[in-house]
């Protein structure tokens, strides 16, 4: 691939997604490209970026963007933030939002479906607590290649035993050949749209809970601080944000900050409230 | 130093779940079939079992309910280990008194997660 392509591809993916590819990332790029050129028909990575050129393909331009997505996911992944919801944050919220009700939680970068899938687990087992609630859980990603499996609900052997305990598993799924499906019930309570984390997030309405884990880490300084401060906008005021356990939110502005008490947990600033010095 | 026995009539699958868990720094014993695996545990009991299911002479799911009967049998954290991947048996191993299941075949991450599981990593 020569310079110039390889430059192309790289601000066309980061254009189109935020996924910023460094030069040492060229590997990444021709290993999930390569294949992709072969079965759309091009004889090489060359053709196929002659394609993007022309433009109009918007098929194949999510394609490409999707090929460089990263998937990696799994259940319950890191334990704490589900644990932290579970005993410390829902049972304020269960309080506050006592009147209505209701409460939405947003998976912003859901992937395969693990992610809002257990919460939508652990939500279950809060069993009679949550009765006559409404839980709206959205799961939104970039990739409709993800988006698929998540709705599908399907999971390989090994997916489904990496953070799954074994009660869950069996309470949970049923075994599908040699895959695992979780339940119709927990399949109807998470709803799954495309959604790209560069666009306006107003249509999406206010969340009590955002989880926004693992992605962040694939932006650039300035992107992680512009969609850090455009989801404060969208949680609720005594509303809370889960990030991936090795991302932070120091310095990328202030319109989330760390929980005082909560590790792992930010809050939105408090709107009117003084900024500290 | 915990103690994870492996029980398994595979030395291969012995050799290999050893290496794993000493990597997770575990001491490792072994046992061959279900009947030995009982005699190690009256020794001393280990903070985890690692069990294969279908073994000769006693099968992991006979030693599981033998060891929950012995005195301080009700302590180790025990992990099916086993190919025999459907719902019926692993309900019947947690009924049994099971901690974990890990279906084969396994790998360092699965072995790792059960571990964290039940909070033996
Ligand atoms: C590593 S996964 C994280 C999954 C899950 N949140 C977790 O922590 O296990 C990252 C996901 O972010 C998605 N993604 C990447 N760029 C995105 C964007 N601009 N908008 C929405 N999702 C994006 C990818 O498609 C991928 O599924």
């Amino acid at each position: 691939m020569t310079e110039a392509d390889f430059d192309y591809l790289c601000t066309f993916v980061r254009a189109r997604s935020g996924l910023a590819l460094t030069p040492e990332k060229r590997y990444l790029l021709e290993s999930r490209l390569q294949p992709l050129a072969r079965t759309r028909g091009f004889e090489t990575l060359a053709a196929l970026v002659r394609a993007l050129q022309a433009g109009g393909n918007g098929e194949l331009e999510q394609a490409v963007v999707e090929a460089m997505t990263t998937n990696e996911t799994f259940f319950f992944r890191d334990k704490t933030p589900f644990e932290t919801l579970r005993n410390d944050i829902m049972p304020r919220l269960l309080e506050a939002r006592a009147g209505s009700r209701s409460l939405r939680i947003w998976c912003a970068a859901a992937s395969t479906g693990q992610e809002p899938y257990s919460l939508a687990m652990m939500l279950d087992q809060m069993g009679e607590r949550l009765a006559g609630w409404r839980v709206e859980i959205l799961g939104t990603d970039i990739s409709t290649q993800a988006l698929e499996r998540a709705r599908a609900g399907l999971y390989s052997q090994f997916e489904v035993q990496r953070g799954l305990p074994i009660q869950l598993l069996v309470r949970y799924f049923t075994q599908v050949g040699d895959q695992w499906q979780i339940a119709p019930q927990l399949r109807e309570r998470v709803i799954f749209r495309p959604f790209n984390l560069l666009h306006d997030f107003s249509p999406l309405g206010t969340f009590d809970v955002v989880f926004c884990r693992n992605v962040l880490l694939y932006f650039d300084m300035a992107l992680k601080a512009d969609i850090l401060a455009r989801l404060g906008r969208q949680i609720a005021p005594d509303g809370c944000l889960f990030l991936g356990a090795a991302e932070t939110v120091i310095g990328l502005g202030d319109e989330v900050e760390m929980h005082p008490t909560l590790r792992g947990v930010y809050v939105p600033r408090r709107r009117g409230a003084t900024r500290a010095a | 130093m915990k103690h994870c026995l492996v029980v398994d009539d595979s030395a291969v699958i012995r050799k290999v779940a050893r290496r794993i868990l000493e990597a997770l720094a575990f001491e490792v014993s072994e046992a061959e079939d279900g009947a030995q695996a009982l005699d190690r545990c009256r020794l001393s009991m280990p903070e985890a079992v690692l069990l294969d299911w279908n073994m000769p002479v006693m099968d992991g799911y006979e030693f599981l309910k033998a060891l929950r009967q012995l005195p301080g049998g009700d302590r180790p954290k025990v992990i099916f280990c086993t190919t025999e991947n459907d719902v019926a048996h692993i309900a019947k191993a947690l009924q049994a008194g099971a901690d974990e299941y890990i279906m084969k075949p396994f790998d360092k991450d699965i072995v790792e997660a059960k571990f964290q599981e039940v909070g033996l990593v």
